[in-house]
């Protein structure tokens, strides 16, 4: 099994093929959207390949020290174009195509109009611990 | 209270319970539930018989289980033929479950939870915290496991190799929280390389020992990786060295060579060897060549690269090196190796750069950053 992350982006992301902002769709197409992923969550965890998952407020700051005794300097939210993530979920699965496999079917998730939104979605791998054999 | 005596008794008494017919997932929950019962009990009251002890109470929890009406007819049954109380039988039924637990209708990560939770007998919060895992969801996982497994005819031979490919996958896990899946599965190994009379059987554990009597010395005390030519060999353990060779020994004379037993024997020559310098390529190169026969595995040919460059040089490695897929993972830190061993650290600095990017686990992609930063750092 290996762990992967899976990454949903306010922005840094390419634009969805649905590309309507949430606050404009209707509160029901809101609450089948949340519907979707608790019940995939939900699935997940049925079938053992939950491990957490966490949505994200908008606000972010960046912070930096800035040298010994004066106080870190801070700069955020973050600027325009930069980054910045939404929530994630962490699954544990049996291969790099299954994590694929899921994020897929997240990114499916109903938008604006009840269709999916076909956001892009982030895959990144967990390091790993060492495994006992290495040579 | 003994944890390891429960642990070690768990697996039988399960075996006994599904010998007598009880369904696997309930008689499972009914072990579970006879354990918990123990370690409230014995502390007071010791029994004599550990052991029929716990077959008593699990086959009482398993009846009152099944009680159900749609079961009442079954249970009936089972309740006639119920044994009266007494020892039980000492012989080891506990490798029908290891074929069970690591049967071809699992998943390779169910069959592995199932197998340390049935035949290791570690607590579901133990096996999860292991794998770093919810504990809910890794009981999902053995549940299900426990489901698909059910309906699964006890009595039929299993497959051996799927049973040893299960418990390697545990050894490979390495360790985390407060269990050892290697010293576990080397355990479970063990055991089965005495009830079972297969030399891949025995292959298995003595390449266990061979690795693990190596482990204290692969790592240094900030977490980071030593290579092997660079392990300090007083610190490995040379009682599983020579435990694992002797096994290995055995095996190999009965002339059945198998994967485990190749590997083994690689490792044996590793170990073998007084210093790095001393280590005897060749014929370790020669053992890769049998496992490409045996396997056809890439990995095996990676390997064997990285042999070839030892014992014909750099530039034959690199050659070997050439007919390997190249998207393998590793591939780019052994040509990194062979490059900075043929004398071209430029080109090493940069694949060592490359396969740090590429690296699955922190302490390796650690080591290889560190591999390029000295190769640059010294040619400024």
């Amino acid at each position: 099994m290996a762990k992967y992350l899976l990454l949903k982006h306010y922005r840094g992301a390419p634009a969805p093929v649905n590309d309507v902002p949430m606050d404009r769709w209707a509160p029901e197409e809101v609450s089948a959207h949340v519907q979707y992923m608790e019940d995939f969550a939900a699935r997940l965890e049925q079938t053992g390949e939950f491990v957490d998952s966490q949505a994200l407020a908008p606000e972010g700051t960046f912070v930096r020290y800035d040298g010994e005794g004066r106080p870190p300097v801070t700069d955020g939210p973050f600027a325009e174009t930069k980054d910045l993530i939404a929530g994630w979920m962490v699954i544990d699965v049996d291969s790099y195509e299954r994590a694929v496999e899921l994020a897929g079917e997240l990114s499916a998730a109903p938008g604006a109009g009840g269709r999916p939104i076909h956001e892009w979605l982030e895959v990144r791998p967990f390091l790993a611990s060492p495994p006992t054999i290495t040579e | 209270m003994n944890e390891a005596l429960l642990r070690g008794l768990a697996p039988s008494v399960l075996a006994i319970l599904v010998r007598r017919g009880a369904d696997f997932a309930a008689a499972e929950d009914a072990v579970q539930d006879a354990l918990v019962e123990a370690v409230r009990a014995w502390p007071r009251d010791p029994p004599r018989d550990a052991k029929g002890w716990l077959v008593t109470v699990a086959w009482r929890r398993y009846l009152d289980a099944t009680r159900a009406e749609a079961a009442r007819r079954r249970r009936e049954d089972l309740a006639d033929e119920e044994p009266a109380p007494g020892p039980a039988p000492a012989e080891d039924d506990t490798l029908q479950l290891y074929f069970l637990c690591a049967h071809p209708s699992l998943t390779p990560s169910s069959a592995v939870a199932l197998t340390l939770r049935a035949v290791g007998g570690l607590t579901t919060r133990q096996i999860a915290q292991a794998y770093l895992v919810p504990e809910a969801t890794m009981a999902q996982r053995i549940s299900r496991a426990k489901r698909t497994v059910s309906g699964v005819r006890f009595d039929r031979p299993g497959d051996v190799a799927t049973v040893l490919r299960t418990l390697y996958l545990v050894f490979n896990e390495g360790y985390s929280g407060d269990v050892d899946l290697a010293a576990e599965a080397i355990r479970l190994t063990r055991r089965l390389a005495a009830a079972i009379d297969h030399p891949e059987a025995a292959g298995l554990l003595a390449l266990m020992l061979l690795h693990h009597a190596r482990r204290s010395a692969r790592t240094a005390p900030d977490g980071s990786l030593v290579p092997l030519a660079e392990q300090d060999r007083t610190r490995w353990d040379t009682d599983a060295i020579a435990e694992g060779v002797r096994i290995l020994q055995a095996a190999l004379a009965r002339d059945r060579l198998g994967e485990f037993q190749a590997q083994a024997a690689v490792a044996a020559l590793h170990a073998d060897a007084p210093t790095a310098e001393e280590t005897d390529w060749v014929q370790i190169v020669e053992w890769y060549d049998e496992l490409a026969r045996l396997t056809d595995s890439p990995i095996v040919r990676l390997n064997r690269a990285v042999a070839v460059g030892e014992a014909d040089g750099p530039r034959a490695g690199l050659a070997a090196l050439a007919e390997v897929d190249a998207t393998l993972p590793r591939h780019t830190a052994v040509a990194a190796h062979l490059h900075e061993r043929g004398g071209d650290p430029a080109t090493a600095a940069q694949l060592y750069a490359e396969a740090a990017r590429k690296a699955s686990t922190l302490a390796e992609r650690d080591h290889l950053v560190r591999q390029a930063a000295r190769l640059n750092s010294r040619s400024h």
